[in-house]
């Protein structure tokens, strides 16, 4: 397809994005695989956006996890994400954002649910009426977190004192984007750009002043996959998605990867090393890896944040190849020191992934 | 190494850009009907050979067209050449001639 075309295609593929008065879940698993990026995310808002943006203390785990992996049943999750609604509702706000790709799938794929079955959204306002006297208005608007930040792509791009570009050459950084199927794939139009054009990250990377590499395994599952993964033996078809993408993107020669779901960074970022290990294998030049980033720690990125405190050094494959592209300063020896300066001990050194 | 416990699966796409197809391109060469297949199956099920061994002439023009040349030989070398099959093909496909064709471009 023509460029002009998709461009246009795009254009028909927007959601609306509440702009203000966020009610903000966490995920469980990002918290633990980034520990930086929902604390950058906080910041980018409230501090640089002047955003108001509430997280309930009392808020919990969607359960997608267990829904996906088969030991959650549905109404049990839906009862549990009722809960979430009823402390929005009870704190005053209208407008929720997950974190969580599979959070926002999940939520999407209850209130969904409701639309056409409105005797399931009566039977689970009882379940939780029953366990925690609570009631609760569905929000009126939902949006991923990373739409949060497309929205607010070109304000970042405006105070921020990075690009991704190369800081000597000025060539745009090749970045490959990677959605997770979570995002769009099962409802379309609740993503921007939908399953088959999503933008939202592309459209960061451009605002951004980078290039989006677009080949052949681009919309291919990261491999996550919640049962491939749960079970140790099955994680060989997890990797082997991951390697199909790696593969697949080798030859463009991309400067780093980004991605909005839990998963995705999880698995782009660690399959590299034990591909590795497996196979002698490395996809970045010289020895070293792809950089994985997820939107947020990239937003940090390009305003200028420390990488450290956008916890960085919790990646397997390194990320100072990017940094000096971007040109963007950084202590090496402060990498493993937390924020009172002690050390965190070092990481063992991969075999031959170049870290 | 250290013990994953899992290992890669190996991928079974088959991939036309990397897959070696310049036998499959000399014997169309030699044998231009061999371009006429469509993949029925008429030879293979009328096929004498085939009917007691797993021999089958679409298997093998299968795995010509997609460059995967393993087991092609020691296939062709089972046919008898009684040319059955050559008079059911619904699209004219010289059997036995391709079948020769095989035979002198895969070792
Ligand atoms: S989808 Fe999974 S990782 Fe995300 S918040 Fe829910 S349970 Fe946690
Ligand atoms: S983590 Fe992978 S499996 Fe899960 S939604 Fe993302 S791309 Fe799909
Ligand atoms: S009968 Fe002819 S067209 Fe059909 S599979 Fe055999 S060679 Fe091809
Ligand atoms: S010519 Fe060969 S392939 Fe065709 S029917 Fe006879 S034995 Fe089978």
């Amino acid at each position: 397809m023509k460029k002009e075309g998709k461009e246009q295609l795009w254009k028909d593929y927007q959601k609306e994005i509440a702009d203000d008065r966020y009610f903000y879940v966490r995920s469980c698993v990002r918290q633990n695989f980034f520990p930086g990026s929902e604390t950058a995310f906080l910041k980018i808002l409230q501090e640089e956006l002047g955003k108001d943006v509430y997280e309930h203390p009392c808020h919990t785990t969607c359960t997608g996890i267990g829904y996906h992996a088969d030991v959650v049943p549905f109404d049990t999750a839906m009862t549990v994400v009722a809960r979430q609604f009823a402390i929005m509702t009870e704190s005053g706000y209208h407008n929720l954002v997950p974190s969580c790709i599979t959070s926002f799938g999940l939520y999407t794929e209850i209130l969904e649910t409701w639309k056409h079955f409105p005797e399931v959204e009566a039977r689970v306002r009882e379940y939780l009426y029953k366990a925690t006297k609570r009631d609760f208005r569905v929000p009126e608007n939902l949006a991923h977190a990373s739409d949060v930040i497309y929205k607010f792509r070109s304000e970042i791009a405006a105070k921020g004192k990075f690009r991704l570009v190369h800081h000597e050459t000025g060539r745009p950084l090749k970045v490959v984007e990677h959605i997770g199927c979570h995002y769009a794939k099962m409802f379309p139009d609740k993503g921007v750009g939908g399953a088959e054009y999503p933008y939202v990250l592309t459209g960061m990377i451009e605002e951004w002043g980078g290039e989006v590499v677009d080949y052949p395994e681009r919309r291919h599952c990261c491999g996550f996959g919640f049962r491939q993964y749960l079970v140790q033996a099955n994680r060989g078809y997890s990797m082997s998605c991951s390697h199909k993408k790696f593969e697949s993107m080798e030859p463009y020669a991309p400067d780093l990867i980004l991605t909005n779901c839990p998963g995705c960074p999880m698995f782009l970022d660690r399959w590299q090393y034990a591909i590795s290990e497996m196979e002698g294998k490395t996809y970045g030049g010289d020895g070293q890896g792809i950089p994985v980033f997820t939107y947020e720690e990239l937003a940090g990125l390009v305003l200028g944040y420390n990488p450290w405190d956008l916890g960085l050094q919790m990646h397997q494959v390194a990320c100072e190849p990017v940094l000096d592209k971007m040109g963007i300063p950084y202590d090496a020896a402060a990498k493993y020191l937390d924020k009172h300066g002690h050390s965190l001990g070092q990481p063992l050194q991969p075999q031959k992934l170049k870290v | 190494m250290p013990d994953f416990g899992f290992k890669l699966q190996k991928d079974r796409q088959i991939d036309f850009d990397a897959n070696d197809r310049s036998a499959t391109r000399a014997i169309i060469e030699t044998e231009p009907t061999f371009r006429l297949c469509i993949a029925c199956g008429t030879c293979t099920a009328c096929c004498s050979a085939g009917n007691f061994t797993d021999f089958s002439l679409r298997r093998m023009i299968t795995g010509l067209k997609r460059g995967n040349y393993e087991g092609v030989r020691a296939m062709a070398d089972q046919c008898m050449l009684c040319g059955k099959c050559q008079m059911l093909c619904p699209r004219g496909v010289s059997t036995r001639k391709l079948v020769l064709a095989i035979r002198k471009h895969i070792r």
